[in-house]
């Protein structure tokens, strides 16, 4: 008998075990591919709704954003509206697009205050539709450099294009328990009501260091012991609401032009 | 059945007197990065249960057949793909978790329990008993997990399962918690605190001086 070392044996054994091992892994990723495609689907559904003020009511969460939530894509430089079918605003990727220069910019140092280097052309928005048919809210993407990490966030703005309504951190990598408390729903509440921009329509929003002054109507309180993240947050604000981010898009909303 | 005897040794034996992490300190690793909140420590162990007791089971069956010149190749290769399988389904059920053990999943792979079982124990033993054996060590490692990840959740973040035991500080609650705790590297120091109760109880785990 020939030995478990002869090469046929050793190329039976390991084709074998290959061809066994493929047909298990193809089976299990493709057979799951639409579940876990749903998921992911269904969570940035649920961050947006988060944000949107709209309660389940026991229904499913891909339901309600199909009812009440409404994305458009949004050229930054212009401020604009791009036309687009809802298959392609469906399929935009703004991470994605952020990533290729063709549909990107380079932000040079004094731009880039939130540090996250390339910023794409365009920024896909949702527009809250509340029950008589009006815009109640528009939420808008953005993320910037904490102390570890990029954080991401759905910030909700009023039609007045300068009250906030609601926020959500989604996605960050932060200390827990530290800068990892930007996840916290209770310090997110802090945010509701104020003001993006000053009389002279600069951005506004600050992190304070510590509590914030009470009577402010842009300062929120600091999270104890995440002096950085804290400031990652106030810049990220900065970036997101100057001319380089969402500030042309908001001032037509505040002008009355888009909603 | 004769040997169900030895069968129930072969199962309780890694989880008490020979655990994969307390006397033979494998498998470290992800034991620091998973067990955070006890959820996330639970969903680990049942997947390394699953991928040791499979691994080991289809090991042994093919084990008079592996060439020994790749038999390690071999065994990377049946390990490896259960462990793709055991991250698809947790991507498709358990999202959410999935998300927070993002790559640890994946590392199960280079987990040394399940290879040095694959090698030590299912590549001479009968499949049923390997099967069990792998039941065993998954369950030895999930034990200490779970307890390190139940010290780590009660006082880092003053639950247990994610329900709210001790109220936050930062929640309206008294509890100030314990910011360490939360770290990666604080289960090093409660391993290394099981370790040592472990011995004082058992002298026989402590190794003789060199």
């Amino acid at each position: 008998m020939a030995s478990n070392d002869s090469l046929g044996n050793t190329l039976k054994v390991v084709l074998g075990v290959s061809l066994v091992c493929s047909i298990i892994v193809s089976v299990a990723a493709v057979g799951l591919r639409d579940i876990q495609q749903r998921n992911i689907v269904e969570d940035v559904q649920r961050n947006i709704l988060a944000v949107s003020g709209v309660e389940l009511d026991g229904r499913s969460v891909g339901d309600v954003y199909e009812e009440v939530i409404e994305p458009r894509l949004v050229d930054l430089n212009t401020g604009e509206f791009v036309d687009a079918s809802a298959e392609e605003i469906a399929a935009f990727d703004q991470r994605a697009a952020a990533k290729e220069p063709e549909t990107s910019i380079r932000l040079t140092s004094e731009q880039d205050v939130a540090g996250i280097v390339r910023r794409a052309n365009v920024a896909k928005v949702y527009f809250v539709r509340g029950e008589s048919g009006d815009f109640e809210r528009v939420i808008l993407p953005i993320h910037g450099y904490g102390l570890w990490s990029t954080m991401y966030a759905f910030l909700a703005v009023q039609p007045d294009g300068q009250t906030i309504d609601a926020i959500v951190y989604y996605d960050q990598g932060e200390t827990p328990g530290l800068g990892g408390e930007v996840a916290n729903p209770l310090w997110q509440a802090k945010f509701v009501g104020k003001q993006l921009f000053d009389e002279q329509g600069n951005p506004a929003i600050t992190v304070a260091k510590g509590s914030a002054d009470p009577n402010s109507i842009h300062e929120v309180d600091g999270l104890s012991g995440s002096t950085l993240t804290s400031n990652g947050v106030t810049n990220t604000f900065d970036f997101w609401l100057s001319d380089n981010g969402f500030g042309k898009f908001l001032g037509r909303i505040q002008d009355g032009g888009l909603i | 059945m004769a040997n169900a005897k030895e069968m129930k040794q072969v199962l309780s034996n890694p989880v008490v007197s020979n655990n994969p992490i307390a006397l033979q300190v494998l498998g470290i690793c992800s034991a620091l990065a998973v067990t955070s909140s006890l959820q996330t420590a639970l969903v680990m162990t049942l997947a390394v249960v699953f991928v040791c007791s499979l691994s080991n089971l289809s090991i042994s069956l093919i084990r008079n057949h592996i060439p020994s010149s790749v038999r390690i190749i071999v065994q990377m290769a049946i390990i490896a793909s259960l462990v793709i399988v055991v991250d698809q389904i947790l991507k498709a059920v358990v999202y959410d978790i999935s998300k927070e053990l993002s790559v640890f999943v994946g590392l199960i792979i280079t987990n040394c329990i399940v290879m040095g079982r694959a090698e030590a124990f299912a590549m001479k033993e009968p499949p049923l008993k390997s099967f069990i054996d792998g039941i065993g060590n998954g369950l030895g490692y999930g034990l200490i997990l779970m307890v390190v990840g139940a010290i780590r959740e009660f006082f880092g973040s003053g639950s247990l399962f994610g329900i709210e035991i001790m109220p936050l500080v930062n929640n309206g609650g008294w509890y100030q918690p314990n910011g360490l705790l939360l770290l990666p590297a604080s289960a090093f120091f409660i391993i290394g605190l099981i370790i040592w109760v472990i011995r004082t109880y058992d002298p026989a785990q402590v190794e003789p001086k060199e």
